[in-house]
């Protein structure tokens, strides 16, 4: 049996709001005790005093497997997922060919056995992503999808997402969607505001997101479906979100930690790295958005990892590919925010722990006897330069390049296992 | 109807003289008595004991007479259409079932000297194809002695243009004395009732209603089990779409059965926990302790674009196959109200299966229910006259 003990952490468990110095023990992989009484056995991991929590959930990544494998491959993203404190992460469909089939969610179980983390599959609601054919939601739901999605392409047609809704409450599946209304967003690469018309970039304005996010809204309530309103980025958004919460509980939103992080203005001077989808909106707006998360409307945060290889970044502005990575920098951004007092830190790690793991059905992120042992030690306070190159990802498309951090991973242990530690 | 009961008291003078007469067991005796009939093999005995009690029968008095009024708890059946479970009331469905399991009786069923429809006209009217309601409504007809004639809907004028409303008034100038109306659109055969002089009866309108399905399978359940009150019914798959859910959760109801809906949520009506049942998404906890499961046809021709994915998914997910069945944890029989998609929502296995499948079953009450029915209609339309 192989036994492990953390000492010296402050252990946070952002579920219960946990917040307490002790240390904690790991047998076989779970969490066997924890707490300041608890007698440190077998090998040893000195926290030295730094913050132990659940390990991360990203409830969005891409990668470029299968299909694309020069973006990004799910072993390199795995290593590092494990690198930003990342312990599970949930794989975007939008693959070529999409994951649409038993058979593509087989391949991805089968490519992520010999990962460092927890790698799961969202499966894709329509057959190739084409927006109307359903797919095989429970036999792909039996099969290890542990939600469905379309990527970032939009279910167009009401009738096609309250049928999504309904099929899918069968079997509980959690159904995403975009928030986007196609015929006001198309081709388009910039928020609408003074700035970007300044610019001269094709923008959409925030209603297009609104629009979406109070329809799905309406035939989450009319279905009784599970649903998450995937990446909001307009305060217009999360007043619906908020109202809605009121009365139902099957309603769930997302966030991009870019959006909590940037504004339209980091596209000035055409910076194609911040050209993100939905794109980069008004200071006003992440503010709400942070808020969002302090008053616990938004469920969860997630890095929307994209990675593009430059040759699609350094583009015009308009034809630039949209998207960032995320996953070495989702931790780090957000607990910079922490350190500038604009997020509280247990509601920002209840957005990547306790709530993802909750809504896809996990029995990680949280610490308490016999859960997984997926724990990440952390170091609030440590700053740090990001720098692109040296990023594990294969894309190196980050909007953060260059900028000052303040927090940062220093341990990541998944299944009891240490995948990471900053020091080697 | 009950003829029995009049040969017994009024010929004999009862159960026991009667089994003294005859030399038969007065349980038998009774049996007859409550039954209402007596089995065809019987009665040239009955016959012959009659005469030494200065009475002359022939085999005429062993069908219910024309014109005796039909009634169940003294309430006398005088519907002239059949067009939804909702025309009826509980006497009446007595009534018709009653009538029904008279002529079960293939003796009876098959008597070259019934006459009870002589004379009388039946249109078939069939918009949408059809293989059992179709024979089986012409078989019956024809068996009562009626003149039938079924439309083909290919052949008529209906292909030329004609409207619903101008097809019934034509049929209506021909005298018939029952049309039996199948029409894809909800309703068409009620809107025909107000235009023609004659009875009407549902064989099918759109996603409504199948009243004489509903009836038949609640003759079969009653044969199978001798009772419907309290038994667990569980009906399963494409509800939305079905006319014979619609009939049989109403009629079920009226009778005392707990109806269960079984299907995903695509499949099932938003409201149909209004219609009295009780809801099941899932095989597993909709299917336990039921003793009847009705499965229903996956009616792809009625959906409008997909409403489940494929039909692999269906199938292991609402397809009844052993594994399914054995969630009863129970004796459990199997209709359907055909025609069967093997594969889709019901597995080989079970169609085939004599010992639970009642498949068949149902085809052949079929004929005696709608022998009963036309002969209910019939009845009271002379009773009116």
């Amino acid at each position: 049996m192989n036994i492990t003990t953390i000492i010296n952490a402050r252990i946070i468990n952002p579920e219960d709001g946990y917040d307490k110095l002790g240390s904690i023990l790991i047998e076989s992989g779970l969490i066997s005790d924890f707490g300041p009484d608890v007698q440190a056995k077998g090998q040893i991991i000195d926290a030295n005093g730094l913050i132990c929590s659940p390990g991360l959930i990203d409830m969005r990544v891409n990668t470029g497997e299968p299909g694309k494998e020069n973006r990004e491959t799910i072993s390199t993203a795995a290593k590092a997922a494990a690198a930003g404190g990342i312990t599970s992460i949930v794989l975007m469909p939008e693959t070529n060919p999409a994951i649409d089939d038993i058979s593509l969610v087989d391949f991805i179980n089968r490519k992520s056995e010999n990962a460092p983390i927890n790698i799961y599959a969202a499966g894709a609601l329509t057959k190739s992503l084409d927006g109307s054919t359903l797919t095989e939601i429970g036999l792909m739901s039996e099969a290890g999808a542990v939600m469905f999605s379309n990527g970032a392409l939009p279910i167009k047609s009401a009738q096609t997402m309250r049928r999504l809704l309904s099929y899918s409450s069968n079997f509980d599946c959690l159904i995403s969607n975009r928030p986007i209304e196609s015929s006001l967003s198309i081709n388009t690469a910039a928020h609408e505001s003074d700035f970007s018309l300044r610019l001269g970039l094709p923008s959409s304005p925030s209603v297009s997101e609104r629009i979406i996010v109070e329809r799905d809204i309406a035939l989450a309530e009319l279905t009784g479906g599970k649903l998450l309103i995937d990446l909001i980025s307009a305060s217009e958004s999360l007043i619906a979100i908020k109202q809605a919460k009121l009365k139902y509980s099957n309603i769930s939103c997302s966030v991009s930690i870019n959006h909590l992080s940037l504004n339209e203005k980091d596209i000035g001077d055409y910076r194609t790295f911040a050209k993100l989808d939905p794109p980069l909106r008004e200071e006003s707006d992440r503010l709400d958005l942070l808020n969002g998360i302090n008053d616990g409307t938004i469920d969860v945060i997630v890095s929307s990892h994209d990675p593009r290889p430059a040759g699609e970044k350094r583009l015009p502005y308009s034809q630039a590919a949209s998207g960032a990575i995320g996953l070495e920098t989702l931790l780090a951004a957000g607990l910079s925010l922490v350190a500038d007092k604009q997020l509280n830190l247990m509601n920002f790690l209840a957005t990547l722990t306790c709530n993802p793991a909750s809504l896809l059905g996990l029995k990680s992120g949280r610490i308490k006897k016999s859960a997984p042992a997926d724990l990440i030690i952390f170091d609030p306070n440590a700053p740090w330069v990001c720098k692109g190159k040296s990023l594990l990802s294969k894309s190196k498309n980050t909007p953060f390049d260059g900028r000052l951090m303040t927090g940062r991973n220093i341990k990541t242990i998944c299944k009891g296992k240490l995948v990471f530690d900053s020091s080697n | 109807m009950t003829y029995s009961k009049n040969i017994i008291d009024n010929i004999f003078g009862g159960i026991r003289p009667t089994s003294r007469a005859l030399g038969k067991a007065a349980t038998t005796i009774q049996g007859w008595y409550d039954s209402g009939t007596i089995p065809q093999k019987h009665w040239a005995d009955i016959i012959n004991a009659a005469k030494s009690f200065d009475h002359t029968l022939n085999s005429e008095d062993f069908f219910p007479k024309q014109l005796s009024r039909l009634e169940s708890f003294g309430y006398p059946f005088n519907k002239l259409h059949c067009l939804s479970i909702d025309d009826f009331n509980r006497p009446d469905i007595e009534t018709l079932l009653s009538l029904g399991a008279h002529y079960l009786d293939l003796n009876i069923q098959k008597n070259p000297n019934n006459r009870v429809l002589k004379g009388k006209t039946l249109i078939n009217l069939f918009f949408e194809n059809s293989t059992r309601t179709e024979k089986s409504f012409e078989l019956a007809g024809k068996r009562l002695g009626a003149d039938v004639i079924s439309m083909q809907i290919a052949n008529s004028s209906v292909n030329k243009g004609e409207t619903l409303m101008d097809t019934a008034v034509t049929l209506n100038a021909m005298n018939p004395d029952i049309i039996i109306v199948r029409h894809s659109a909800s309703g068409a055969p009620a809107l025909l009732s107000q235009k023609v002089s004659c009875s009407v009866i549902n064989a099918g309108d759109g996603i409504h209603e199948h009243p004489t399905q509903a009836l038949l399978d609640a003759l079969t359940i009653k044969s199978a089990f001798k009772k419907i009150s309290g038994l667990r019914v569980a009906i399963c798959g494409d509800i939305l779409h079905s006319r014979v859910a619609r009939s049989n959760v109403k009629l079920l109801n009226m009778l005392g059965a707990e109806v269960r809906l079984i299907g995903p949520k695509t499949l099932l009506p938003s409201e149909a926990e209004t219609w009295g049942v009780n809801i099941f998404n899932n095989m597993k906890d909709g299917l336990e302790d039921c003793d009847i499961i009705m499965m229903l046809r996956l009616q792809i021709e009625r959906m409008s674009d997909a409403l489940i994915p494929s039909k692999r998914e269906y199938f292991h997910f609402y397809g009844l196959d052993k594994e399914k069945i054995a969630y009863t944890k129970r004796r459990t029989l199997v209709m359907h109200p055909g025609p069967m998609n093997r594969g889709v929502e019901i597995s080989s296995e079970i169609a085939d299966d004599e010992k639970i499948s009642l498949i068949k079953k149902q085809v052949e009450t079929g004929v005696a229910m709608r022998m009963g029915i036309l002969h209910a209609l019939s009845n009271s339309q002379d009773s009116i006259k």
